[in-house]
């Protein structure tokens, strides 16, 4: 049960969001501009890294809620997503996107843990500062978000279908409404 | 130096805030609700709360800079600030914001740490839901804001007064002013 008083039957972040509306405003538009503004990474790549650190953080809602929206992006592979979270080292994806994974890992350890050649490393082979930046911030927002979800002790469905749903829905619809869909319900 | 090419002299969040106004935006606009609009919790516990989640993440930046606009809102006592950093349970604090500070560190340890019993703690000292709701994600959010400072190198000034003065400015005026201020 949560740890404070939400709507029943509304899952993870949806539930605070519904709660505080004033907060669940910048909360999406950060997410909005982050994983689907214009970016040279692709929406996919960015919910890869977003769905990473929740899953090195355990957060059960933020993981599988994002790896189904870069499931989607990545026409419904699962299992790239799969590998991603149990080893981007190894996993198919590009030698930059690696790079940029292993800097979100770090940043989701405390952000000291990122060190001049780890940013170095992902420069060579081709980031740019801001999908450094980007990275950075993607991997930093999940700490937060996923501390909002669990630290409130929210309620996840165990429906694989439903993230799926959802996942289809944020990749084509954006984060800015997913609360006024939710609400109107 | 920093991990990115940003404007020099402008130190901490701020040279990222210059680099980024998309992003920006709405993390200036979190902090302005939770720190600094009208709350049941005032500006003064609710900063501490920043404070010390910024401290405990050994964040120099964000740690000094809430501080001192903590220590602004409470008439400029900045020993009040320096004993929640060390030790929340024997600051000259209220019990309520001990409650609170007590899940807003486990918050930062990760969002499972918080369990029935410490808001059961808090709820018994009067925080309300929104209290409840408000210091867990005041604290989530600087897990966030301390990881972007550090994890892109950022340049911190030692010169305490330059934080003092800013402390001022920001502590009357809010947070949503500091994009403007900075482009």
């Amino acid at each position: 049960m949560p740890h404070i008083h939400l709507t029943e039957g509304i899952p993870g972040i949806l539930g605070p969001m519904l709660f505080r509306p004033e907060t669940a405003k910048p909360l999406n538009e950060l997410a909005e501009v982050l994983l689907r503004g214009p970016s040279t990474l692709s929406p996919g790549e960015r919910e890869l890294i977003a769905t990473y650190v929740s899953a090195e953080n355990d957060c059960y809602f933020c993981q599988t809620v994002h790896g189904a929206v870069a499931a989607h992006h990545f026409g419904g592979n699962e299992d790239l997503v799969l590998k991603t979270k149990t080893n981007p080292a190894t996993a198919p994806v590009s030698a930059k996107l690696k790079a940029l994974l292993k800097i979100a890992g770090k940043v989701q350890k405390g952000g000291k843990s990122v060190l001049a050649e780890d940013v170095e490393q992902a420069r060579q082979l081709g980031a740019t500062d801001l999908e450094i930046h980007d990275t950075v911030l993607i991997a930093a927002a999940f700490c937060m978000y996923n501390r909002y979800v669990d630290g409130l002790a929210t309620w996840a469905p165990d429906n694989p279908d439903m993230y799926r749903a959802q996942g289809a829905r944020l990749a084509t619809e954006g984060y800015i409404s997913s609360t006024e869909a939710v609400g109107a319900r | 130096m920093a991990h990115i090419k940003l404007t020099e002299g402008l130190p901490g969040i701020r040279g990222l805030f210059a680099f980024r106004p998309e992003t920006a935006k709405p993390l200036c606009e979190l902090a302005e609700v939770l720190l600094h609009q009208p709350n049941s919790l005032s500006a003064a516990d609710r900063e501490l709360i920043a404070t010390y989640v910024s401290s405990q993440n050994d964040c120099f930046y964000c740690q000094t800079s809430h501080g001192a606009i903590a220590a602004h809102h409470l008439g400029g006592d900045e020993g009040i600030v320096a004993e929640v950093k060390k030790s929340p349970v024997t600051a000259p604090i209220s019990d309520k914001l001990k409650a609170l500070l007590s899940i807003a560190g486990k918050v930062r340890k990760g969002g499972k740490h918080v369990q029935n019993d410490d808001i059961e703690k808090a709820r018994k000292q009067g925080a309300t839901d929104r209290e409840i709701h408000d210091t867990v994600l005041i604290a989530a959010a600087f897990c966030m804001y301390n990881r972007y400072v550090d994890g892109l190198g950022t340049w911190a000034p030692q010169d305490l007064d330059s934080y003092r003065e800013r402390a001022a400015a920001v502590a009357t005026g809010g947070y949503q002013r500091i994009p403007a201020t900075i482009v």
